[in-house]
């Protein structure tokens, strides 16, 4: 019998924000909420061991008010908890501290209640909770009290089954990769049953399992390295056709080729990595956690900070920051709107921003960079592009396993959660995804990881291993399989630990259970590594060697899981023959319309370009000490920043700094998947060098979100964005040393917007020279840098004011002298504030640094025939705005030469005026700052 | 050269601001020396060979059961008698964010003595959520803390950055008693427009109260004056180029030069 104990805190603001969501909802009934945490325990306790259970690990005397059994309900009070086998953080944390106060052994279930006081229908409760309180991925819930459910404890023997493929036909093969959700196509299935054949005997369930995964679209990049025809119908109704063979190759090659001396390591680690200062280099990895995030939106960008840390982590690094890059359905999408089995994407937001604050912030990473986008489009698919920055003294990550080396994972506990991640993500969604694949969601535990960040650190500057890396998608199969491919490596797994019994041999060897780093150590380093664990609280396990004998095996004590050869494991993959057709639209200059001060009041209060003010607070941007620029500048702090600047701590001898930025911009990809490749990267570039980065330090990195590849009208817009990033990469010369496909991003058979994220990493020598865009003083000349475009083609204003504009504005020409010359001007000194040109074109961006640094700016630009709304609101790249002082006028013309021109001036006014051709608009300075911050939170 | 006291920085699995607070000391003229938990445990590293003790900031086991609960009980469990020889010495104790959470729940920063027990508590900040900003805030002029007393009226600006730093007394007397027996330490101060010159006190307004503190306390001490517990984080603020805009001034540093000195 269990023991219920209930706390409940007063004055909770939780019961405010479920009668704020409720409303959200269109629930207005509810007047107010209690909300009840509940631990139900089991173990010999008297009376007194209760009470100081209570007293001194649950409730805090001053707010807290506890009792034993359940309450008499105040409302209609509603009970949730986490299903069993999923992650029950508090309630591990709870065992462990009656255990450290001396109480006998406790067996801990947490759930929550809420009672809701109100006039309310059941139908509206039924609403509220799965729309807000509970999510069936990783919950159950019922009115009233919820039995307790204790941790799993299933106790089968272990097991091994062997899966028959022989007998099978075409449509048998393709049934059994769909049953067991392998995501591997008939071709595949067929190299899988003839190397059994010869084999002589069936395969495992395991070693179907580790084939799928180490052949799934997430771990091979299938796509990436299949050979594809392109049929690129062009608007004059011709047809180009082309062969790619390999895109990976193709960006890699530019990278090769440009191979500049500060580049360190590019595409074949976890991370890439560059120089930093004479002793330093430092590591970058943007990873994406679309699938996860759409399911269980915490969990899902909560281990999605967790995996891009642990890359980071993977290339010996220890994590100096974080960024993040989201795409969400529309926040005030009515619910009526909502495809069945799809979260709401307000929920989302809040849900993935609450995920990824927790994880960042209990790592002790500051988020440094981001940006938000709102788009029908991503509403059954939303994006999460999760990014990590670490620091590693040169030459210290050591890469090559040897014959005799244990193979050793430290970090967390092995679990049911995770299992088939990495098949998972490579399908598509539909309504039915959360049930099939509830097991691969998972909830982080960043405590375990911060862990693995010390010990690993300590553990590299005593160099006990000789090659580490993420045990990320696909587990202990992936991890170990990629670290052994040239050696072979021989694995026990019944020395795992567990998180609770009953796991089969397959489930261990396959499971992505989180906060996991795997190394191989010489036998004569292991007891040096167990200490430095044992030191920081993390667990050990001896998994096996690293033989020479070139095949995978796995064993569960006297069980053999899997023998296959490493050769057909990492190149038995069939190549995929694939095609894909692009269709440029009609060229359509679209319709004029006015640009007026309503009209610019509105871009500024649109979801993406308004302040993210409510977002960032939620994040640490100032852990560390080293955030030089951050995500909010100005005198209130809520003007918008363009990129980051991060000081490392313990570099403080050199001024030497690291810049961080992002570009995306999805709408010009609906037109030209190609174009939008060179705006993102000079969107990147161009954010950088506006707080002063250097343009020739700059690493790139792509990560590309596409739909069902194998169809080919997806395909054919990702491969014009391949092109477009190699095109790119060579016209800026800046070389691309990471990067990630996350392809299947479809619901119900409906594709995302194909969409590319840019992230640049780069350095300012000067950490003192850096600026913003709300530096200004009273009486700066305001300089415009870069070309303007008559075309409004994927802007943020053609498709407010629905004008059907096709054309995209021009990419830039021969970009490295423009921004050589701005870094130039900001590292004399000669620059107070920058800030890109970027949705909402130039008008928004003046308005913004108006916001930012409360100063009234007049500027007057010329138009082309007249048309005042494209001159201010055209997205052309390669475009700054720049202010400095009157004094130094010439010495700034002088270094920024032809490209840039005087606009105006910072008037001192309390107002902005922009004028073009014959249109004036006068806006105050208040106006802007509602319009801008005074979203709905 | 004068010698530099050692600072223990004591370390629990989740704890992140440490470094940053070994810089902070290290700069103000100390030794800073960050030590596991399990190390004091163990014994293999004392207490008592440390001239003042810093609990730094971070999510020490994740605060499962609220900010700082399980490190307090490691603390009284652990080490009441090391921290009690500590105290009865004089030694300046300083905690910041999960630092301070966790000197309030193990009794060591209790506010007033009550029959009812510890009338003083840090919880979820009024909004719910996560808070990270900068504030301004100043050391009260009236605490009887010994060694802030050196930088009494100093005004500070950094940081806050935690989920659960709402001040809460159990009833208004609890704040009089504190108030007039000096064991308040640190309030939140309205920064005013720039340039920085504090107007006045937070007024329990947002964002400058960011958490909804009672009587905008951002910090207390003990009876002694030697344990000083704050939410905000001086330690990222000790470098110039740190601070997002405006004038210099406002500096962290002299606090942890105070503490220091006072380690002496």
């Amino acid at each position: 019998m269990a023991l219920r104990i209930e706390v409940t805190a007063v004055g909770d603001p939780r019961g405010a924000g479920v009668v704020a969501a409720a409303e959200l909802l269109g629930i207005s009934g509810l007047s107010d909420c209690v909300v009840t945490r509940i631990y139900n325990v089991r173990g010999q306790l008297d009376v007194a061991d209760v009470e100081m259970l209570c007293n001194e690990l649950l409730a805090d005397p001053v707010v807290d008010r506890w009792q034993l059994g359940a309450s008499h309900p105040i409302g209609t009070p509603v009970e949730v908890a986490l299903h069993p086998g999923v992650t029950d953080s508090d309630a591990r944390e709870l065992e462990r501290a009656a255990a450290e106060i001396g109480l006998p052994p406790i067996e801990v279930a947490t759930a929550r209640r809420y009672d809701l006081i109100g006039d309310l229908t059941d139908e509206q409760i039924d609403h509220l909770v799965s729309g807000e309180l509970g999510n069936a991925t990783i919950e159950h819930w019922c009115r009233g009290v919820l039995e307790p459910e204790f941790a799993v404890s299933a106790s089968a023997d272990p097991t091994v089954d062997v899966i028959e493929m022989e007998g099978l036909d075409d449509e048998a093969l393709v049934e059994l990769s769909t049953a067991r959700v392998l995501s591997l196509d008939l071709a595949e299935m067929k190299a899988i049953r003839a190397h059994f054949i010869s084999e002589g005997r069936p395969p495992t369930d395991a070693e179907l399992e580790t084939l799928a995964q180490t052949w799934s679209e997430h771990c091979v990049h299938k796509t990436f390295r299949a050979s594809i025809e392109l049929r690129h119908h062009r608007a004059d109704q011709t047809t180009t056709t082309s062969r790619h063979d390999g895109l990976l190759d193709a960006l890699r090659r530019v990278t090769d080729e440009l191979d500049p001396w500060w580049l360190r390591s590019a595409f074949v680690d976890d991370a890439g990595i560059v120089a930093f200062d004479d002793e330093n280099d430092l590591a970058i990895k943007v990873e994406t956690h679309n699938h996860p995030s759409a399911l269980e939106p915490f969990g899902g960008a909560n281990t999605g900070v967790g995996g891009v840390v642990r890359d980071v982590i993977g290339v010996s690094a220890r994590p100096i920051a974080c960024t993040d890059v989201l795409c969400f359905g529309p926040a005030d999408l009515p619910s009526s709107e909502l495809p069945a089995g799809v979260l709401h994407p307000r929920r989302i937001r809040d849900g993935v921003v609450a995920g990824i604050s927790d994880y960042g912030n209990k790592l002790g990473l500051p988020t440094v960079n981001g940006s938000v986008i709102y788009s029908a489009g991503y509403t059954g698919n939303p994006l999460v592009y999760c990014g990590a920055i670490g620091m590693l003294p040169h030459g210290s990550h050591p890469t090559e396993a040897r014959i005799g080396d244990r193979i050793i994972s430290i970090g967390g506990r092995v679990g049911r959660d995770g299992i088939h991640g990495a098949t998972f993500s490579s399908a598509g969604m539909d309504a039915n995804t959360g049930d099939v694949v509830g097991t691969a969601v998972q909830v982080g535990d960043p405590i375990t990881e911060k862990g693995c960040i010390e010990v690993v650190e300590r553990a590299r500057d005593k160099k006990l291993y000789n090659a580490i890396t993420d045990c990320g998608a696909g587990g202990f199969s992936s991890s170990v399989g990629e670290m052994g491919e040239d050696l072979g490596a021989e694995v026990d797994l019944s020395g795992v630990v567990l998180k609770y019994p009953g796991l089969q041999p397959w489930e261990i060897w396959l499971s992505e259970a989180q906060e996991r780093i795997v190394l191989a150590v010489p036998p004569a380093n292991l007891e040096a590594l167990a200490e430095i664990c044992r030191q920081w609280d993390v667990e050990l396990t001896d998994l096996g060697e690293f033989t020479g004998r070139h095949r995978l095996v796995v064993n569960h004590g006297q069980l053999n899981l899997v023998d296959i050869p490493m050769d057909f494991l990492h190149d038995g993959l069939p190549r995929r023959q694939m095609s894909g057709d692009w269709t440029d639209p009609t060229p359509h200059d679209g319709d004029r319309a006015e640009f007026d001060a309503p009209l610019l009041l509105r871009m500024l209060a649109h979801p993406d370009v308004a302040s993210n003010d409510d977002i960032v607070h939620r994040y640490d941007h100032e852990v560390g000490g080293g955030t030089v620029v951050r995500p909010l500048v100005g005198p209130h702090a809520d003007g918008p920043s363009d990129a980051a600047v991060i000081k490392p701590l313990g570099t403080s001898a050199h001024p030497i700094a690291a810049v961080v930025s992002n570009g995306i911009c999805p709408r010009v990809g609906l037109l030209d998947p190609h174009a939008m490749a060179l705006f993102a990267i000079d969107e990147a570039v161009r954010n950088l060098v506006a707080v002063g980065g250097d343009p020739d330090r700059v690493a790139l990195l792509d990560n590309f979100c596409w739909g069902d590849p194998t169809k080919p009208d997806r395909l054919g817009g990702l491969v014009r964005a391949v092109e477009g990033c190699v095109d790119g990469a060579m016209a800026y010369a800046m070389p691309f040393i990471s990067g990630k496909d996350s392809l299947f991003n479809e619901f119900d058979g409906h594709a995302i917007p194909g969409t590319l994220l840019i992230s640049a990493l780069g350095l300012i020598p000067d950490l003192n020279r850096a600026v913003t865009s709300a530096g200004c003083g009273v009486g700066d000349d305001v300089w415009l840098v870069g070309e303007q475009s008559e075309h409004l083609g994927g802007s943020l204003v053609n498709e407010m004011l629905d004008l059907g504009a096709t054309i995209v504005p021009a990419p830039v020409t021969d970009p490295l002298p423009r921004y050589r010359a701005v870094h130039r001007a900001i590292i004399d000194g000669l620059v107070t504030s920058a800030h890109d040109c970027s949705e909402g074109g130039l008008a928004v961006s003046v308005a913004e640094m108006a916001i930012g640094s409360r100063h009234g700016f007049t500027v007057e630009v010329p138009t082309h025939s007249g048309d005042a709304l494209s001159a201010l609101s055209n997205e052309s790249p390669g475009r700054l705005v720049l202010t400095a002082a009157p004094t130094d006028r010439e010495s700034l013309a002088s270094i920024l030469g032809d490209g840039a021109r005087l606009i105006g001036t910072v008037d001192g006014g309390s107002s902005l005026r922009l004028q073009a051709g014959d249109t004036s608009v006068e806006l105050p300075l208040g106006d802007l700052v509602d319009a801008f911050t005074g979203r709905s939170r | 050269m004068m010698t530099r006291p050692p600072v223990l920085i004591p370390h629990a699995s989740g704890t992140n601001r440490d470094l940053e607070a070994a810089q902070a000391v290290e700069l103000a003229g100390g030794d800073p020396r960050i030590v596991h938990i399990n190390s004091l445990r163990a014994g293999h590293v004392k207490w008592a060979d440390h001239a003042a003790i810093l609990l730094p900031g971070g999510f020490s086991y994740g605060d499962s059961l609220g900010a700082g609960a399980r490190l307090a009980l490691e603390l009284r469990t652990w080490f009441g008698d090391e921290l009690a020889v500590a105290v009865h010495k004089g030694r300046p104790i300083l905690g910041i964010c999960n630092g301070f959470q966790a000197l309030v729940k193990s009794g060591l920063l209790s506010g007033p003595d009550r029959p009812e027990g510890r009338g003083i508590t840090l919880t979820h900040n009024s909004n719910g959520r996560f808070e990270c900003r900068w504030v301004t805030l100043g050391v009260e002029p009236s605490c009887r803390s010994g060694w802030l007393g050196e930088v009494s009226g100093l005004v500070v600006r950094c940081p806050v950055a935690h989920g659960e730093g709402r001040f809460v007394a159990a009833d208004p007397g609890v704040i009089g008693t504190m108030s007039d027996a000096g064991l308040v330490a640190f309030r939140y101060l309205d920064a005013g427009a720039l340039p920085v010159e504090p107007t006045g006190p937070a007024g329990g307004v947002h964002p400058a109260n960011p958490n909804g503190s009672d009587a905008d306390i951002a910090g207390i001490c003990d009876a002694t004056g030697a344990v000083v517990g704050m939410m905000p984080h001086p330690e990222d603020h000790i470098f110039d180029w740190q601070r997002p805009s405006g004038p210099p001034g406002g500096s962290g540093l002299p606090l942890f030069k105070a503490f220091v000195e006072a380690a002496r």
